[in-house]
């Protein structure tokens, strides 16, 4: 299991009702790309978040496959509209097979 | 054939001056996460005002996308590090089985710290920089090993006690006992070393503002250490850079944790007394 890996998530309190908001994430993980050699020669076998995925109130808003190409600790910053008030959940998949989870509240107003 | 020579020789001259001036230190202001404004520019303290009249930070003469990125906690890449640090300061170790919090409480109780380093210690007789507080405080009072000097915990630790005084202006003693290290640090600033025969002082004195090769050079102001720097992606100690500056030179250099980066490092943070400190900062 990867160590140190935290998620965060950077959302605004509360948005206008129909107002496309940024939101950043991050989460600190090495994303071992598999490609490397240790000094004795042998593989360090790929350690990477492969997907993450950010819901609103249970609708999809993102859904994205990462590769290994990626650098450590993933950033990823994109905009969604904002109907109503509700939760973001936010979800990031590991390679070991652990779901790292987020959620963040929003406000209209 | 000669002539058209000349002709470029002008040309290169010309270019290089015009470019000197487009590396001027920018005219922003740093607000950080939308509420703690940071001092990048104030009048120089008294004994540096001979050699100028300003003390700017080296945040304003970094780009617009690097100067942004130190402008929000979250997406200043050095932050992760000062989490890290922040799960360091609560973790007991050593046979005396105490973290940094047990005696020192919460890390954010720690502000106004960073500014007063490199300071004078009375028990050890020596000016301390926080990497020796630091060490001194594992050894005596946790029982634990030392840190390397320019280490990552070291450096993330630096970084954690950095980030809870920003704002907060530098404000290292020069007088007292601290005196004689302050003035062996002030002639190594101003002393030249290396095949370049540069002095600290060649470039961030008398030449800040200007280019060197493709960078822009500041005044080498460490108000912002640890900084965060993209070219290598980690936190870098004060040291290191010192040590990078010195080879630049291309000279043999002192040592991390040296007597006389230890000197040094109270001399260029007395230049900056008054700045703001901002670490950890985000420069190229």
């Amino acid at each position: 299991m990867a160590k140190g890996v935290k998620p965060r998530v950077k959302v605004p309190k509360k948005a206008a009702a129909g107002e496309a908001i940024t939101i950043k994430t991050l989460i600190s993980h090495k994303m071992e790309s598999g490609q490397r050699k240790d000094d004795d020669g042998n593989v360090i076998p790929r350690s990477i978040i492969n997907r993450f995925t950010c819901d609103f109130n249970g609708e999809n808003v993102i859904d994205v496959t990462l590769e290994p190409a990626i650098s450590t600790n993933p950033y990823l910053e994109f905009e969604a509209t904002v109907p109503e008030a509700g939760e973001f959940k936010f979800t990031w998949y590991d390679d070991d097979g652990s779901v790292y989870e987020e959620s963040k509240q929003i406000a209209i107003g | 054939m000669t002539n058209f020579k000349q002709a470029i020789g002008v040309f290169v001259v010309a270019s290089t001056v015009a470019m000197g001036a487009v590396a001027d230190p920018v005219d922003d202001t740093l607000v950080l996460n939308e509420e703690t404004t940071i001092v990048t520019r104030t009048a120089a303290p008294a004994h540096v005002a001979d050699a100028l009249d300003e003390v700017m930070s080296g945040w304003l003469f970094r780009g617009t996308e690097t100067r942004a990125m130190q402008a929000d906690d979250f997406d200043n890449p050095g932050m992760i590090f000062v989490e890290q640090a922040e799960d360091t300061w609560n973790t007991a170790e050593g046979t005396e089985g105490k973290s940094c919090a047990d005696c020192h409480g919460a890390s954010d109780e720690m502000a106004g710290v960073r500014p007063t380093f490199p300071k004078w210690n009375d028990a050890a007789e020596e000016v301390f920089t926080l990497e020796m507080q630091i060490n001194d405080c594992r050894e005596n009072r946790m029982g634990a090993e030392k840190w390397k000097y320019t280490g990552g915990d070291m450096v993330n630790m630096t970084a954690l006690l950095a980030s809870v005084s920003r704002g907060m202006p530098v404000d290292v003693a020069i007088d007292g006992p601290a005196q004689s290290t302050w003035e062996d640090g002030k002639e190594l600033y101003y002393t030249r070393t290396g095949q370049l025969e540069l002095s600290c002082a060649n470039c961030h004195e008398d030449s800040y503002g200007l280019m060197i090769r493709a960078d822009h050079l500041s005044q080498g102001q460490i108000n912002g250490f640890p900084v965060y720097r993209l070219k290598n992606t980690k936190l870098n100690a004060v040291h290191d850079r010192f040590k990078g500056c010195i080879r630049d030179t291309r000279a043999e250099t002192y040592s991390p944790g040296s007597p006389e980066f230890v000197a040094l490092e109270l001399y260029v943070a007395s230049r900056g007394n008054g700045l703001s400190v901002e670490g950890p900062a985000v420069r190229n």
